[in-house]
């Protein structure tokens, strides 16, 4: 029996898009409400869950050509160097610094290190996920971006 | 940053850099990089000769962790000056050799990237003043010995030899630092030195003698001293190279550099005198004795080495004793001893290493080196042969060769001290030149076996692999240098006595200040005497061994140092094994009544014993209609679990129970957590969904009516202490709360959702981690899941 999966793929393709904007939106949100690293990272990787269960690997695979082992590392490093910098600072490992600018468009903008620690674990966080579930699924055997 | 702290560092730099280099440069030009390497520290270090010879030094210190007193100091006075010019010397030498000696199909890259990382970790061990440090760069050469044992780890015996090696130095690592955690007991610090000066109201304390034999037993497994001698041949899987640098010239002398540095903490304690030199002469006779039965060349040269480390070993065991003395002449007769032990040092590496590049040489052109299909190469290896000739005959202590000097100095030490009354030398002290004289004798005899065996005697290329033909120039660079220097030693020691030696050793034992004059004649003195007597007892061995070689076989085979390791090794492991089969079941609800078994009685046993438990709810809150609710869903869902006919119910209802506490944290008004919870749970759900292809099929097992009411207690008793923990906790307040200092996280760290602020500003460094572990697992999942079926690699280890 062939299952009919057109309303779930329809829907996938609307809803997918909804999830990532949200995903993001949460990355950005954290600093001053709920959200951050390690949720935006969680929400987005659900996004691709959802995709790899609508979908099958391969059409994904295509279509989002990442390699998530490789984000994965990627996070890992990014969140250590952002550490790192400070130390050259004369600052102790992983201090983060904030300021606030005029920026053109956004007006008056905080912009803050741990941005860029927070996308490190957004990062691991999307790689891991995604990364466990291919394994387990056995999909990552046919998974090579 | 001080350059002496930058020279420590370069290797390791270039060590990381090789892996980028590698895919530019190619496999030959790789090891051209890596020579600049020692060429330029070895430039460094031999520039500040002319301070150390004004008897300065140098202090560098970096901050590490100072609220430990761990920093980074690094020192550099005559003795770490010798140890880091024969580093970064037959560093170079030993790179140079190394281009033409591997061939291109091995990994290069590894290659080179370890013997970087181990000339790094050598130079942190001679430089550094703090214990600690020096300990961690200590465990490193072991490190990397390691890995270039089993450079050709294909093969078992590599793997093993690494094993063995690992085994006993960190074994040994592992004591030197309980011996160190018990010096700062006692004096408070971890510098070396300051230790030297506190260490005299000590030397009553009840550690004193217990840190003294840790810290020997570290020195004596590095430097392969009896009876941890064992692993030195095994050791000789390596490749030739790495043999002549780490396991001839510069590793196995950590232990004597680590005695040396500690003769004026110890030294003047019978203890530490007679230790340091009975263990030394017996390995020296043992090493020697043991020497002349191998038929490895490189066996061979393994216990010759072990032989020649416990020669100097004891030359500082003997020097020790000029701490004891007040009197300026006794303590110059034994700190002879000690210049002696440092001038043997280095000529140990010159023809060591040099003997080992000969080796490497014939193993190389010829394909074997075993002395029993060895003869007659002289023929065809004539440069090679007068390397040999050098080597060997400088090792045999024979003139116009560097041994002979030392070796001279060598005996004179051992006749002195029988005349000295130190700790009792006066009885039993005549066995220590006899000794000596013994086992220079047997020394004599293998130096001839090396040479004449190999280069002279009857040549049959049936057993040889390849036809013998001198190898390419740039193999022989090296060991022409080393035979160079070897004659330049000879007819101008002091050259190097006065830069050198003399404020090395002044920086060791007192009584040397006024330079020891190194020369070929003294005179027909008692020492001359035991020389020819070497030389021609040595000939007359050598020509009888067919002879008296039998006494080899007397030797039972079973009762060796070696046949212990092995018999402990195997029984540890296979104890270990069946204890761990009698728990590890495979049976998950077995690991899970150990853990809530164990939670119970630890958490429950503390709670109820410490006077935590606390029930006092007056300070709680009651409870609401939709608290009291979402309970009765999560409890009813709970219990249907244990109902469930199918896994897919099951977890759909394990589902109800996260949904439920993500609402819980939205009534207790904590979004951040609500969501995380809520999203953790679907991706958790689709988790359980994909594992079910890994799963057999549902089936009920029969479980014995016992089991289960184990099982229910253990549940039962788990549950109820994470509640009681939750509820004591409420109620008991041990400490003011921490959380108004996060409260201000607008001003400290810009942000509003404190919970953020947390994670990623003040407690950033726990996040990190966690996202490291995170980063980890995932990996470990998909090592697991991919190479399930790896049956085959495992078949391809054990060639």
């Amino acid at each position: 029996m062939k299952i009919n999966d057109v309303i779930l793929k329809t829907i996938t393709k609307a809803v997918v898009l909804i999830i990532i904007t949200f995903g993001i939106y949460l990355f950005f949100s954290g600093h001053n409400s709920p959200g951050g690293g390690f949720i935006g990272g969680l929400v987005l990787a659900s996004a691709f869950v959802l995709l790899f269960l609508t979908y099958d690997v391969e059409t994904v695979s295509e279509g989002v050509p990442i390699s998530f082992k490789k984000l994965s590392a990627f996070g890992v490093l990014l969140a250590m160097v952002s550490g790192l910098v400070p130390v050259f600072f004369g600052q102790p490992f992983l201090s983060q610094s904030f300021g606030y600018f005029d920026l053109p468009i956004f007006g008056k903008t905080e912009l803050a290190t741990v941005t860029i620690f927070e996308a490190g674990v957004a990062l691991t966080v999307v790689g891991v996920v995604v990364n466990i579930i291919l394994s387990i699924s056995e999909g990552s055997n046919k998974w090579k971006p | 940053m001080h350059l002496l702290i930058v020279a420590i560092l370069i290797p390791f730099l270039a060590a990381a850099l090789i892996p980028l280099l590698y895919r530019r440069l190619g496999n030959l030009n790789l090891g051209w990089f890596v020579l600049t390497v020692p060429i330029i520290l070895f430039t460094y270090f031999a520039s500040q000769i002319p301070m150390i010879a004004g008897n300065e030094t140098i202090t560098a210190s970096l901050d590490w962790i100072p609220s430990l007193g761990i920093n980074f100091v690094a020192y550099l006075d005559g003795l770490s000056l010798i140890l880091a010019l024969l580093i970064t010397g037959m560093g170079s030498l030993v790179t140079l050799y190394s281009i033409y000696y591997l061939s291109p199909t091995d990994s290069l890259p590894h290659f080179y990237a370890y013997l970087l990382l181990f000339m790094g970790a050598m130079l942190g061990v001679v430089l550094s003043d703090n214990l600690l440090v020096l300990y961690v760069f200590w465990e490193l050469t072991s490190i990397s010995s390691f890995l270039l044992i089993a450079f050709w780890y294909h093969r078992k015996n590599s793997r093993s030899g690494a094993q063995k090696s690992l085994l006993i130095t960190v074994a040994g690592g592992f004591a030197m630092l309980a011996g160190f955690l018990m010096l700062h007991s006692m004096t408070g610090t971890f510098s070396v030195r300051e230790i030297a000066v506190y260490i005299m109201q000590y030397t009553d304390h009840a550690l004193f003698y217990p840190a003294l034999f840790l810290v020997l037993l570290g020195a004596f497994t590095k430097s392969a001293q009896f009876p941890f001698h064992i692993w030195l041949p095994d050791a000789m899987e390596a490749p030739t190279p790495v043999s002549a640098y780490l396991h001839s010239a510069t590793m196995v002398k950590a232990g004597i550099y680590l005695v040396a540095r500690f003769t004026p903490i110890f030294g003047g304690t019978a203890a530490w005198f007679w230790t340091i030199t009975i263990v030394g002469l017996i390995t020296l006779f043992w090493g020697s004795f043991n020497a002349i039965r191998q038929t490895d060349l490189k066996a061979l040269l393994a216990y010759s080495t072990i032989s020649q480390l416990g020669l100097i070993m004891s030359l500082f065991g003997m020097g020790s004793a000029a701490l004891y003395f007040d009197i300026a002449d006794a303590a110059a007769i034994y700190g002879f001893a000690t210049f002696a032990a440092l001038f043997h040092l280095i000529n140990h590496s010159t023809f060591k290493g040099l003997l080992f590049m000969v080796v490497g040489i014939v193993d190389h052109q010829v394909g074997t080196r075993d002395v029993r299909r060895l003869g007659g190469l002289a023929k065809f290896l004539p440069v090679t042969m007068v390397f040999a000739v050098v080597g060997s005959f400088s090792m045999a202590g024979l003139p116009l060769f560097n041994g002979f000097l030392s070796k001279e100095m060598f005996l004179t030490a051992t006749v002195n001290v029988m005349s000295m009354p130190a700790f009792g030398a006066d009885i039993i002290g005549w066995l220590i030149p006899v000794v000596a004289w013994t086992a220079s004798v047997l020394t004599f005899v293998y130096s001839m076996i090396i040479v004449f065996q190999t280069f002279f005697g009857k040549f049959d290329s049936k057993r040889l692999d390849r036809a013998p033909v001198e190898p390419n120039i740039g193999m022989l660079i090296s060991p022409a240098i080393l035979s160079i220097m070897i004659l330049g030693l000879f007819f101008f020691p002091n050259v190097l006595a006065d830069n050198l030696l003399a404020p090395a050793a002044a920086g060791i034992v007192p009584g040397v200040d006024a330079a020891v004059t190194i020369g070929p004649w003294h005179g027909f003195n008692p020492e001359f005497f035991m020389t020819v007597g070497i030389i021609v007892l040595g000939a007359a061995l050598y020509l009888l061994l067919p002879r008296w070689g039998k006494v080899y076989n007397l030797l039972p085979s079973n009762w060796s140092f070696n046949n212990l390791y092995t018999k402990t090794l195997s029984f540890t492991e296979g104890t270990s094994n069946r204890l761990t089969s009698t728990y590890m079941t495979g049976h998950l609800p077995h690991y899970f009544s150990y853990i809530f078994g164990f939670f119970v009685l630890l958490a429950g046993a503390t709670l109820v014993f410490t006077g935590a438990l606390n029930l006092d709810s007056s300070n709680d809150q009651p409870a609401s209609i939709y608290e009291i609710m979402l309970i009765l869903v999560m409890a009813g869902a709970a219990i249907a679990i244990l109902f469930a006919k199918s896994r897919l119910s099951a977890i759909l209802l394990n589902g109800v129970l996260g949904f439920s506490i993500a609402i819980f944290f939205v009534l207790f008004r904590a979004p951040d957590l609500a969501l995380t919870q809520l999203v953790i749970e679907t991706v958790t759900t689709v988790l359980f969904l994909v594992c079910f292809n890994y799963l057999p099929e549902w089936r009920k097992e029969y479980t014995p009516r016992r089991t289960k009411v184990l099982n229910a207690i253990i549940a039962i008793a788990g549950g109820l202490t994470v509640t009681l923990i939750a509820l004591s906790v409420n109620s008991v307040d041990l400490f003011d709360s921490v959380s108004s200092y996060f409260e201000d996280s607008y001003e400290l760290a810009g942000g509003n959702n404190i919970v953020n602020a947390i994670l990623g500003d003040f407690r950033a460094f726990d996040t990190m981690l966690e996202v490291l572990v995170l980063f980890i697992a995932g990996i470990g999942v998909f090592s697991l899941i991919r190479h399930r079926v790896g049956k085959e690699a495992d078949s391809d280890e054990n060639q």
